[in-house]
């Protein structure tokens, strides 16, 4: 059967492209135009050329925020998601306990952001928080607010105990989704658990597990509001990441110039790993 | 009703480069009118890449290839140009 293509559809998306122009496009052209020179303010701007990238790119200060976001980033990584597929794994299948255990994973992932950082701003304290009076109890010497080491752990600690849900739902729904002949057919088989767990419950897992690494990753690498909370980028600048840096010197410092060069090239980098995750994505689709 | 964009601080530079994006996005709808489909393919890289792909490829590397040019050599942008300009003919060929 022949298939009836009616471009006037397009008009239908038309309410959306109007949407991205003034929520997306006019504020990036704005932020490309800002890029390119400097200002005192009152809307009087001077012509700068690429004076502030050539800063940037020169910047240790950039380089060393954009260092602690990846590390961020790679140990939220190599934590979250095999503890997620841990715990996934040993969640009940059947009966009383899977609603239970549902709403205990998402309860973390429903409180807002700067919640969360005030939460463990106050936990981690060793003067009145839980965790923090508890661990030097213990003998150990824990302050996050002079500590680098420490400051890491606790936003690392927070990080993990915020978003590890997400990805114990995601493998979780992708865990029940294996039709019991697969579990029937292994057994008849005499496999052993890591067995099932190889060659039947990670692949089927393989889908779910590619997003929820593209979310944790892109979430993880413009992670703003906890850290902001809980350490304000400090001590030093130990856990200023490239989002309180941008904040920094747009915000702080008044200095649109810099912050439209840094802001442009943040959302390349966000754009080209987005396109990587995607592309990767929509091939193992297409091989499957 | 008067628009005023002032506060965006255009510069005849960015409205040229602005100009210039949309000129290729115009283009490759006329390229799509004219030649429907997109023209998939399996390039280079292995997995299937329509000209929108390649379009999206092209101008992403030539935005780092300017930002490599800025930090590993200098300000003048010409050459950089050149080199995205041959990057972008090589993705089209070979993407």
């Amino acid at each position: 059967m022949d298939k009836t293509w009616n471009n006037k559809a397009w008009f239908l998306v038309l309410p959306v492209l109007v949407l991205v122009a003034f929520t997306a496009v006019i504020p990036l052209m704005t932020v490309v135009n800002y890029s390119v020179q400097d200002t005192f303010g009152n809307n009087v701007f001077f012509w700068a050329g690429t004076e502030w990238f050539e800063e940037l790119l020169s910047s240790s200060r950039f380089w060393e925020a954009m260092v602690r976001n990846l590390v961020f980033s790679f140990i939220i990584l190599a934590i979250e998601v095999p503890l997620g597929i841990f715990i996934a794994l040993n969640m009940p299948k059947k009966g009383w306990g899977v609603p239970v255990c549902l709403v205990l994973m998402s309860l973390p992932l429903l409180i807002p952001w700067n919640v969360v950082g005030t939460i463990w701003q106050v936990f981690g304290r060793n003067d009145i928080g839980l965790l923090g009076y508890y661990v030097n109890a213990l003998g150990i010497d824990y302050n996050y607010v002079q500590d680098p080491f420490d400051a890491w752990v606790t936003i690392i600690v927070m990080d993990v105990w915020h978003w590890t849900s997400l990805v114990v739902l995601l493998c979780y729904a992708g865990l029940v989704s294996i039709p019991d002949a697969f579990y029937q057919a292994a057994k008849i088989d005499g496999a052993s658990r890591w067995a099932v767990f190889r060659y039947i419950q990670l692949p089927k897992m393989q889908r779910v597990l590619l997003i929820a690494v593209l979310l944790r990753f892109m979430d993880s690498f413009m992670i703003y509001t906890e850290p902001f909370v809980v350490t304000g980028g400090g001590p030093g600048n130990s856990t200023t990441f490239l989002s309180i840096d941008l904040v920094k010197t747009a915000l702080g410092q008044f200095d649109l110039g810099p912050a439209a060069a840094m802001s442009l090239v943040y959302f390349l980098i966000i754009l080209l790993l987005s396109w990587v995750f995607y592309t990767v994505m929509t091939n193992y689709d297409a091989e499957r | 009703m008067n628009l005023d964009f002032s506060w965006m601080a255009w510069t005849w530079p960015t409205a040229a480069f602005f100009s210039v994006i949309a000129l290729l996005l115009l283009g490759m709808g006329i390229w799509e009118y004219a030649s429907p489909g997109g023209n998939p393919r399996i390039g280079v890289l292995r997995f299937e890449t329509t000209r929108g792909d390649r379009l999206f490829v092209s101008l992403l590397g030539s935005a780092f290839i300017h930002l490599a040019w800025l930090g590993l050599v200098g300000p003048s942008l010409w050459w950089a140009l050149a080199l995205s300009v041959v990057y972008a003919i090589g993705v089209f060929r070979y993407v």
